[in-house]
């Protein structure tokens, strides 16, 4: 028994179809969404998520973060970027993680919610140049 | 009565303006229809969202300290409101309505004693609310000048706007936006974004047997980030549907002002006409008594 994945990023639909298993970066770890998974929501870390079918990976995304709701037949990912994996670009992430080492030398040592929202997005940016095939500094 | 050469001139420049409302037009068509295909595609994860909220809500529901963006500061008394206006004109009175609705809202706010600040989107909302409101702007942002609006300035907003609220500065947020009913009406709508109307209570109680939710991390973490974000997809939303309702409300404004320089074409070229006619039948009765004095 399948189960319907939905990657869903602000702007649009980008995938939506039933896989056997879709393995998506939770916070505190990776978790896979099966058929008759007990109804779960968590938050996604920066990551990749792969969609299985036949014990093979069809699809693999990259989701800077999100949400992801689970339920025994369903899996939607509220991603709050998504792209898929062949359309990431090593560079441009790098600046990105650049520009976010930067601002976090530069950032308030005191106010440290802001810190680990900066330290979160660096991670996300360190998974995307690893997900696009190079080398994290 | 004007003369053969200005009635020309009239109904040339009157020909050119026609074929400029024209092309606006069909360039307003296919601006909406782009704008409207994106208003869909956006709407899968606002519903998706507003599900997971539910949810998160329900089983929230009765705690205390829960977030300022849900639960609200607990005062009534600073309204920021956030008008929605497109950044051009030419597009009937799509931003006259939401003008006209702000500065009706500051005023009954203001009679009922609260404190309002704006926050205009848009540059027309602007333009027109620093004449008579100057001192209650406490920031202005631009709008997509009609070109594609990417979620970052939503995200942007949303940020802003969240920022606010953790300082302090509001306790009640309403944006002003045009709802896109079709491509001939547009309503300006109210809508209250904090603290939130909480989506899907009334069904609690309909579904007693419904699976309990694990959450990680827990739900307080969840609810936190979900509610920022919830804020940002909703004033996506509304951008979305303002910029669609611009197109809709511009492409209706042309499509009458074509039809109207066609029609003052008509009338110009029906007097220029008679104003022909009229003179050569003069210069026909001068030519003719002028023979019949020699």
């Amino acid at each position: 028994m399948p189960i319907e994945v939905e990657i869903v990023s602000p702007e649009k639909v980008l995938f939506s179809r039933a896989v056997d298993m879709a393995v998506m970066p939770g916070l505190e770890g990776d978790i896979a969404a099966m058929p008759d998974h007990a109804p779960m929501m968590l938050l996604l870390r920066g990551g990749v998520v792969e969609l299985y079918q036949d014990g093979a990976v069809t699809d693999r995304f990259f989701v800077a973060g999100g949400f992801a709701d689970l339920t025994a037949t369903r899996c939607t990912i509220l991603a709050d970027q998504a792209t898929v994996l062949a359309d990431l670009s090593v560079d441009a992430a790098q600046a990105r993680l650049a520009g976010l080492e930067a601002s976090y030398e530069a950032a308030d040592k005191m106010n440290v919610p802001a810190l680990d929202l900066l330290m979160e997005k660096m991670q996300s940016a360190r998974a995307e140049i690893e997900a696009a095939g190079g080398q994290a500094a | 009565m004007a003369s053969l050469k200005e009635l020309r001139a009239r109904i040339g420049s009157v020909k050119s303006t026609k074929k400029i409302t024209s092309a606006m037009k069909m360039v307003a068509a296919a601006k909406l229809r782009r704008a409207q295909t994106r208003a869909e595609a956006a709407r899968p994860y606002a519903t998706a969202m507003r599900r997971m909220l539910a949810e998160l809500g329900r089983s929230a529901k009765g705690q205390t300290g829960l977030p300022v963006l849900l639960a609200g500061t607990g005062n009534d008394k600073v309204h920021l409101l956030v008008p929605m206006t497109s950044d051009r004109g030419l597009a009937g009175a799509f931003n006259a309505n939401i003008n006209r609705v702000t500065r009706n809202l500051i005023r009954r706010l203001q009679a009922e004693g609260k404190t309002v600040r704006l926050l205009p989107v848009g540059r027309k909302g602007h333009d027109y609310l620093i004449r008579e409101f100057a001192d209650l702007i406490v920031d202005h942002v631009h709008g997509s000048g009609g070109r594609e609006i990417p979620f970052s300035a939503a995200a942007e907003l949303g940020e802003a706007i969240t920022s606010r609220l953790e300082k302090g500065e509001f306790d009640v947020c309403t944006v002003i936006y045009n709802r896109f009913n079709n491509v001939m009406s547009q309503t300006p709508t109210e809508l209250q974004l904090v603290p939130l109307a909480m989506p899907g209570n009334d069904d609690a109680a309909a579904a007693p047997d419904a699976p309990v939710y694990e959450f990680e991390p827990g739900e307080e973490e969840l609810l936190s980030r979900l509610l920022p974000r919830n804020l940002q997809v909703q004033l996506y939303a509304t951008m979305l549907e303002s910029a669609a309702g611009e197109q809709g409300a511009r492409m209706t404004a042309m499509d009458s002002a074509t039809r109207n320089a066609g029609k003052a074409i008509d009338r110009l070229t029906l007097t220029y006409n008679r104003t022909r006619q009229t003179n050569i039948t003069n210069e026909l009765i001068e030519i003719i008594s002028g023979a019949q004095a020699v």
